[in-house]
C-alpha cells in the first residue's frame, strides 16, 4: 500500500480494441475469453489476461491446470477453441508461430542436436529478414529513379538528356526499400553478444550434447533472445535443473529481464520461483485464473482458499469478525489488522506456519493451547503439527518441542490474513453527512432517501459489487482509489480497490485493470441502499442468529 | 575371490558363436580357399587375375552398381513421403498403416516375385530391365520404409516446434530440422536396400532380360559352369566392395554434421 499515490500513465489509451472496454495500460499481450478443449475436455476455461509491456509475469499452478496450454496458445502452437489473442492490439489468434514476434524457451530446451551451439543460436537469425535500402558496391543506398523529380537548370526548366528525356534529380528521390538477410558478420556479432549475455562466451563451436543441463538451458535462452522478441515465453525452463543451479538461473533470468526490458511470460508450478522472480503472478487452477497480483499481494492476501493453500504452507480457517480489528476463531479472540467487515461477519482466514509463535504450556503468553502431534526437521527449522480443540495447526519454528508436549500458540495481528467469504455486496456502517448524501470511504455520495434520514444518523450502507463503476480518470469519480488486485470470476473481474482511507471496496467490472492503477469510484444514487442502523437492536439480532449460524 | 575360470555371462553367447562359425565364418573361409586355389589345388592368384583382366566383369560391376543405385533411389523417393505421412499421428494412430506396408515381407520373396511378374505380364510388361527394377523396388521397399518411419516417429516434435518458433515456415522447418534429423534413418534404409540390390540375383534373373545381367548372375553362371575358383574370387571382390561402401557411408554420415558445425565458427564456408 506504500505505492498508493503512484499514478500509472496510460500508455496507448487511444488504441482501443473495442468490445470489452477501454485500454487501461500498455498491453502487449491480451488474452480474451479464451477456451481450449482437447477431445471434449476443457483445459482452459474462458481465460482473460492482459500482460503489460516489460513485465515479468508468471503463470503459476499445479500440473494440468492449463498454464502450459495457455502459453502454447500465446506462442501459436495451438489455436484456441474460442476466444481471441491480441499482440499489441492486433489479433494474432490464427497466426502461425513463425509469424509472431514471440520466442519460446522450451521445457526440454529442444536444442537442435545436429547443430552446434553457434548454429543453434544463429538458426533464427539466418531466417530473419530486416528492412534496408538496396545498396551499391560502396554500401551507398541506390536511389529509385522513378521517385525523383526532374533535374532543373538555373532558369527552372527541366534538364534533358541526349534522347530528350528529363534527367532525374537524384537528391529528391527515395532509396529503394528491400528486405535483406543478416550478413555473416552481423550474425556472428549478434550470436557472440548473446553468448556473452548468458555467460557462455567461447562455447560456440561446442556440440550441444556435450553441455551440462544448465549450459543447454542458457543456449536455449540465448537462441530465443537473439531474435529480440517482443515477448519471451518460458515453459518451466528450470524444471530439469538441480536446486543450486535453479537458484542461480532464477537470479540471472531476473537480471536479464531487467537489463533487456523484454516482456517475460514464465510458466512454473514452483510457487517460490514465482514469488521470487515476478512482477505479477497469475495463479491458475482447473483452467481458471484464481488470482492475479504482485507476489506480495498473492502471499499476504490470497483471494481464496486455493491460492492460500497453493502459495506456501498455510493454515486456513473459518472465523467470525467480532468487530473491526478483532476476529474470533478456534474459540478465542484475536487482534487482527483487518476492518470494514460487518459485525459478526463470517470470514475465511489464513495463518502462515511461520507466523505462529509457540510457548510451553502454562507460560500464559499464548491465546490457544494444544498438543504437539508430529515433528519434521526441515533443515533450518522444525515443522510441527499442533492439535488444538478445533483445528490442527502447522507451525514452523527454530525451537523444537517434544512430541506429545502441551504448548500454547500465539498469533500476532499481522500474522492473520482475513479473506472475505464469497460476497456480492459491500456493506459498511457509516453516517449520513449531508442532505441526501452519505459518507462512503471519505466521499459524499448522493442516495435516494425515502426514510428521510437526517444528517448525523448512523446508517448501514450496502452497495452491490456490480453497481459500482470505476472511471479511468480519478476526477470523474466521487472518491479515488488504487487497484489492489483483480480476481477473474469467469465473466467479469472482481477488483479490489483501496480507498484513500485505507479501506477496500470490491467491484465487479467487465474491464481489466492493472495493479496500482488510479481510478475514480462512481455509484448511482438508486444503487445505494441505506438503512437506519440501531446499534443495540443490531446486536440483539446478531445474538439470536448466532445459534443457527454455526452450521456454516 | 572369484574363480578366474568360472564361466561368466559370456557362456550364453556360445551357441550363437557356434552357429556363426558354422554358417558365416566357415562358408566365407571356404570362399577364400576356393578363390585362392588353382586347378592343381595349390595357392594361386590366377583366379583374381582372371577377374580383374576380363573387361566384361567391370562392365557388369558398373551396371550392377547403377541398377542398385537406381532401385535404392526410387525406393527412397517413394518411401520418405509415405514414412513422413505415416509418422504424422492423425493418419496412423495405431501404426496399422505402417504394418500394411510391412506385411508383404512376411511372404517368401520368390513367391512375391512370381506373383509380381505374372501381374506385370498381365499388364503387358514382359521380362525387361524395367521389370527388374520394379521387382527390386517392390521387394526391398519395406527395408527403406521401416528405418525412415522409425526415425521420424521417434523424432521429438519439439524440434519442429522450435524451428517454427524461430521463424521457419513449414518447408524450411522440414529442410532444416526434420530432414537432417532423419538422416540416420535414411542412411540405414539406403544401406539395407542398396546392398541386397547390389548382390541381387534371383530377381534380376527372373524378371530381367538378357540385358539385365548383373554381377550376381555372372557368379552363378561361372559356378554352374564349374569355374568355382573364378566365381569365388568374383564373389570375394563383390563382398569387399559392399563392405567398403558400407564403411564409407557410415563415415560420411558421422563426419557430415561435425563438418557443418565447425564451418561457420572457423569462418569457413557456411553449409
Amino acid at each position: 500500500m506504500a505505492e498508493k499515490t503512484a499514478i500509472r500513465t496510460n500508455g496507448q489509451g487511444a488504441e482501443d480494441t473495442g468490445a470489452k472496454g477501454a485500454l487501461k495500460f500498455d498491453k502487449i499481450i491480451e488474452v480474451r475469453s479464451v477456451v481450449k478443449e482437447f477431445d471434449g475436455v476443457t483445459v482452459v476455461d474462458n481465460m482473460n489476461l492482459s500482460v503489460k509491456r516489460g513485465d515479468f509475469v508468471t503463470l503459476l499452478g499445479p500440473s494440468g491446470c492449463g498454464k502450459t496450454t495457455l502459453l502454447r496458445m500465446i506462442a501459436g502452437f495451438i489455436t484456441p477453441t474460442s476466444g481471441r489473442i491480441f499482440l499489441e492490439g492486433k489479433d494474432v489468434t490464427m497466426l502461425p508461430p513463425h509469424k509472431r514476434p514471440i520466442n519460446t524457451v522450451f521445457q526440454k530446451y529442444a536444442l537442435f542436436p545436429h547443430l552446434n551451439v553457434f548454429k543453434n543460436i544463429a538458426f533464427g537469425l539466418k531466417l530473419k529478414r530486416i528492412p534496408d535500402y538496396k545498396r551499391d558496391k560502396n554500401g551507398e543506398p541506390i536511389i529509385d529513379i522513378a521517385s525523383c523529380r526532374p533535374l532543373l537548370n538555373e532558369s527552372g526548366a527541366p534538364v534533358l538528356d541526349k534522347k530528350g528525356k528529363p534527367v532525374p534529380d537524384l537528391t529528391t528521390g527515395k532509396p529503394i526499400e528491400i528486405l535483406r538477410k543478416f550478413t555473416k558478420a552481423e550474425i556472428k556479432e549478434k550470436v557472440n553478444r548473446v553468448l556473452k549475455l548468458v555467460g557462455l562466451e567461447g562455447y560456440g563451436h561446442r556440440d550441444t550434447a556435450s553441455l551440462s543441463g544448465g549450459q543447454q538451458q542458457r543456449v536455449a535462452i540465448a537462441r530465443a533472445l537473439v531474435l529480440e522478441p517482443k515477448v519471451l515465453l518460458l515453459d518451466e525452463p528450470l524444471g530439469a535443473l538441480d536446486l543450486k543451479m535453479r537458484k542461480e538461473m532464477q537470479f540471472e533470468l531476473k537480471k536479464m529481464h531487467d537489463e533487456l526490458g523484454i516482456t517475460f511470460i514464465y510458466v512454473t508450478h514452483d510457487q517460490e520461483e514465482a514469488l521470487t522472480m515476478s512482477d505479477k503472478v497469475v495463479v491458475i487452477s482447473d483452467g481458471v485464473i484464481q488470482q492475479m497480483g504482485t507476489p506480495k499481494k498473492i502471499y499476504d492476501e490470497p483471494a481464496n482458499a486455493f491460492v492460500a493453500n497453493f502459495i506456501g504452507e498455510s493454515n486456513i480457517l473459518s472465523g467470525t469478525m467480532i468487530e473491526d480489528y478483532k476476529v474470533r476463531f478456534c474459540g478465542a479472540d484475536f487482534a487482527c489488522e483487518d476492518k470494514g467487515f460487518g459485525k459478526n461477519e463470517k470470514v475465511d482466514l489464513v495463518v502462515r506456519p511461520e507466523d505462529i509463535f509457540i510457548y510451553p504450556a502454562g507460560s500464559g503468553k499464548g491465546q490457544l493451547s494444544g498438543t504437539v502431534s508430529g515433528i519434521v526437521f526441515k533443515g533450518t527449522y522444525y515443522e510441527m503439527n499442533i492439535v488444538t480443540a478445533e483445528y490442527e495447526f502447522t507451525v514452523q519454528n527454530t525451537a523444537c518441542f517434544a512430541e506429545g508436549s502441551r504448548v500454547e500458540l500465539m498469533i500476532q495481528p499481522n500474522g492473520i490474513h482475513i479473506m472475505k467469504k464469497m460476497r456480492t455486496v459491500n456493506e459498511m456502517i457509516t453516517t449520513v453527512n449531508g442532505e441526501n448524501t452519505v459518507d462512503f470511504h471519505g466521499g459524499s455520495f448522493a442516495f435516494d432517501n425515502p426514510e428521510n434520514l437526517q444528517k448525523g444518523d448512523r446508517v448501514k450502507l450496502s452497495v452491490a459489487f456490480d453497481k459500482i463503476e470505476l472511471t479511468d480518470d480519478e476526477r470523474d469519480g466521487v472518491i479515488g482509489g488504487n487497484i489492489g488486485q483483480s480476481l477473474y470470476k469467469g465473466t467479469y473481474y472482481q477488483v479490489q480497490v483501496y480507498t484513500d482511507d485505507d479501506d477496500d471496496v470490491y467491484v465487479d467490472t467487465p474491464d481489466e485493470w492493472d495493479i496500482d492503477d488510479r481510478v475514480g469510484i462512481v455509484i448511482r444514487p438508486e444503487d445505494i441502499r441505506v438503512e437506519k442502523y440501531d446499534e443495540q437492536e443490531e446486536e440483539r439480532e446478531e445474538n439470536v442468529a448466532e445459534g443457527s449460524d454455526d452450521a456454516e | 575371490m572369484r574363480n578366474k575360470y568360472a564361466p561368466g555371462k559370456g557362456i550364453f553367447a556360445l551357441p550363437y558363436a557356434v552357429i556363426c562359425i558354422i554358417f558365416v565364418v566357415f562358408p566365407l573361409l571356404l570362399l577364400l580357399v576356393y578363390a585362392f586355389r588353382g586347378e592343381d589345388g595349390g595357392f594361386t592368384f590366377a583366379n583374381f587375375k582372371e577377374v580383374f583382366t576380363n573387361s566384361t566383369n567391370y562392365l557388369a560391376l558398373f551396371k550392377t552398381a547403377g541398377t542398385a543405385l537406381l532401385a535404392t533411389g526410387i525406393c527412397l523417393l517413394i518411401a520418405y513421403p509415405i514414412a513422413y505421412i505415416l509418422a504424422a499421428s492423425p493418419f496412423n494412430k495405431y501404426a496399422i498403416l505402417a504394418l500394411l506396408f510391412v506385411i508383404p515381407m512376411w511372404m517368401n520373396f520368390i513367391l512375391r516375385i512370381y506373383a509380381l511378374s505374372s501381374l506385370l505380364d498381365m499388364l503387358g510388361i514382359g521380362k525387361s530391365y524395367f521389370a527388374a527394377i520394379i521387382g527390386l523396388v517392390y521387394d526391398f521397399f519395406p527395408f527403406m520404409l521401416l528405418p525412415i518411419y522409425t526415425s521420424l516417429v521417434n523424432l521429438d516434435k519439439s524440434y519442429a516446434e522450435a524451428a517454427d518458433d524461430l521463424g521457419a515456415n513449414g518447408v524450411v522447418t522440414f529442410l532444416k530440422t526434420t530432414l537432417p534429423l532423419s538422416i540416420p534413418g535414411i542412411m540405414s534404409g539406403v544401406m539395407m536396400v542398396f546392398m541386397p540390390c547390389f548382390s541381387a540375383y534371383a530377381i534380376t534373373d527372373w524378371m530381367g532380360d538378357a540385358n539385365t545381367s548383373v554381377i550376381g548372375g555372372k557368379i552363378q553362371d561361372l559356378i554352374s559352369h564349374n569355374q568355382w575358383g573364378v566365381g569365388s574370387a568374383l564373389a570375394f571382390v563383390l563382398l569387399v566392395l559392399v563392405i567398403a561402401v558400407m564403411v564409407i557411408g557410415n563415415i560420411v554420415t558421422k563426419s557430415r554434421s561435425k563438418a557443418e558445425n565447425s564451418a561457420l565458427v572457423r569462418g569457413g564456408p557456411a553449409a
